[in-house]
């Protein structure tokens, strides 16, 4: 039962935002210490797997090639196709969005992020479609369609982006699972990530199309 | 092959410290106060691992570790100053090479997939093709945008300084993993929550696996920390030992965990700042928008890792 100290501290150290690295090793000192291991041992152990995983760090030789594109226009590129869709209701400008970050998450492309793509650009496109679809809508709804394009961005980055096997997340999953004597390769992960990255995208694209409906269905009838 | 895969890993490893060293570098000549003294030696301690780690006694880089996390928890771990790329630039360089400028990035990923899957039997292949992907890449952006590459090394450490300390997170919870297991704290779970889930039920396990993974990661607002844990306490002795196709297992219970992420004011960064960018007037109404779909989700993976898993 006390072993289970370390695990406490994780989630103390998570929950109180201490420095992530800092309670990851008060952790595991202290597993170890209850566990009867011996300063050293547990020094010698953390050592050992830190340098036989050094793999899990190396989505950092993508950097570079990512670096590179950013500086000359990656992003500025992405806006401009982003912009350039049209006539879609909110439900269906939200559907692409999320597509559009999936496909770029497998592809190690980083558009997205909320202050960067949300705010000055889905967003205002959601709210303009909804009001081209359905004339003025109320403060409410509006509300609503800022969580929705909130929300947009994150069901695409968190589905998509173990699509690419350099992502940290696959390269997680594939080196614990090793250390833990399964052999898993970062390119069957990635591809499993896919079935998940499927099945993702159709619960979303139906949530979307229901609240397109909703807002048409309220709309009208007020006509 | 396989000794030209290990051979090629130590050396993208070294490269990855160069890197690092050149940070350090960076930080010492570019940050003001006292704090560039701190900054440059977390950098230069975790260069050790990747440029010598085989070299060194495992017990001194242990000591390494825990130094340079008493560097960023007494927050003597800042950011440097770079030469930023302009949006001005930018925006021209774009209009001029339109939908060329993705075009590395799908080399990227096609490089990567077609390396680890000719030497798919050769250990460590799949880890050589994202370097190998990497570096091919850079050579078509380098074609392709006639950038010099000391502009590759300026951006990339810039944005590894972004991300700081705690891109070194997956790695360092990886060896949490390795040591939770040599203190048997797997097996201490599994006593403790044998008699609620039945050893040999699958889909118990299957179960317990995903809703702890998204129950972890509500609890802490981190999915990485949690499929370390998590993995080692529930995946491992009740869906593992099952047999069953790690890989799948292993992509789906990460993503469970993810779809806790999506219901944590704990994930300030995906839920709670996006609010107040939005200028919402409630701050928990992206989580009250994603909870079913998240919700929804979970169920989803529950589903798929016991059908596709096994």
């Amino acid at each position: 039962m006390v072993k289970l100290i370390g695990i406490l501290i994780v989630i103390l150290g998570f929950s109180f935002k201490i420095e992530t690295l800092f309670t990851i090793l008060v952790a595991g000192i202290a597993t170890g210490l209850v566990a009867g291991l011996n300063f050293n041992e547990i020094l010698t152990i953390l050592g050992e797997s830190f340098v036989a995983n050094r793999g899990v760090s190396l989505f950092i030789l993508t950097l570079p090639v990512i670096g590179v594109l950013e500086r000359y226009g990656l992003k500025q590129r992405a806006v401009t196709l982003i912009k350039s869709i049209k006539n879609l209701t909110t439900g269906n400008l939200c559907t692409i969005y999320v597509l559009l970050r999936q496909i770029a998450g497998a592809f190690s492309i980083r558009i997205g992020g909320h202050p960067q793509f949300v705010r000055p650009i889905v967003n205002p496109m959601a709210q303009a479609a909804a009001e081209a679809t359905n004339g003025k809508i109320s403060e409410h709804d509006k509300e609503i369609i800022k969580a929705y394009s909130a929300a947009s961005e994150n069901f695409g980055n968190f589905f998509g982006q173990n699509l690419f096997a350099g992502s940290s997340g696959v390269l997680l999953i594939a080196s614990t699972l090793s250390e833990q004597g399964y052999e898993v390769s970062t390119i069957s992960v990635a591809q499993a990530g896919l079935i998940i990255a499927v099945t993702a995208f159709v619960i979303i694209a139906i949530n979307n199309y229901l609240f397109d409906k909703k807002l048409a269905a309220k709309y009208t009838t007020k006509k | 092959m396989t000794q030209f895969i290990s051979v090629s890993l130590t050396i993208f490893y070294a490269l990855m410290g160069f890197l690092m060293l050149f940070i350090a570098y960076k930080s010492f000549i570019t940050i003001d106060d006292n704090k560039k003294f701190g900054t440059a030696l977390f950098w230069i301690l975790m260069a050790i691992p990747f440029i010598a780690g085989e070299y060194i006694p495992k017990n001194i880089i242990g000591l390494l570790l825990i130094l340079s996390s008493c560097l960023t928890v007494s927050k003597q771990v800042v950011f440097a100053k770079y030469e930023a790329p302009s949006e001005e630039f930018a925006l021209a360089s774009s209009e001029k090479l339109g939908n060329k400028i993705f075009l590395p990035s799908l080399v990227l990923a096609i490089v990567a997939l077609i390396v680890a899957t000719v030497w798919a039997k050769v250990p460590g292949a799949s880890y050589f093709a994202i370097a190998a992907a990497g570096i091919v890449a850079l050579i078509a952006a380098f074609a392709l945008t006639k950038a010099k590459p000391i502009v590759a090394v300026n951006d990339s450490a810039r944005l590894l300084q972004q991300m700081g300390p705690s891109s070194m997170l997956p790695q360092l919870l990886v060896a949490l993993g390795a040591l939770f297991t040599t203190a048997g704290v797997g097996d201490v779970i599994s006593q403790l929550i044998s008699g609620i889930i039945p050893a040999d039920s699958r889909l118990m396990g299957v179960i317990a696996y995903c809703i702890g993974m998204a129950v972890f990661t509500m609890i802490m607002g981190n999915a990485f920390a949690a499929f370390a844990v998590i993995t080692a306490g529930i995946g491992i002795p009740f869906v593992l030992s099952h047999g069953g196709n790690p890989a799948i297992i292993g992509a789906f219970a990460l993503t469970a965990g993810y779809c806790g992420t999506l219901m944590t004011p704990m994930a300030a960064n995906f839920n709670i700042v996006p609010a107040a960018l939005l200028e919402m007037k409630k701050q928990y109404d992206v989580i009250k928008y994603q909870f079913p779909v998240a919700i929804t989700l979970l169920i989803a993976h529950i589903v798929c890792m016991y059908l596709f898993g096994f």
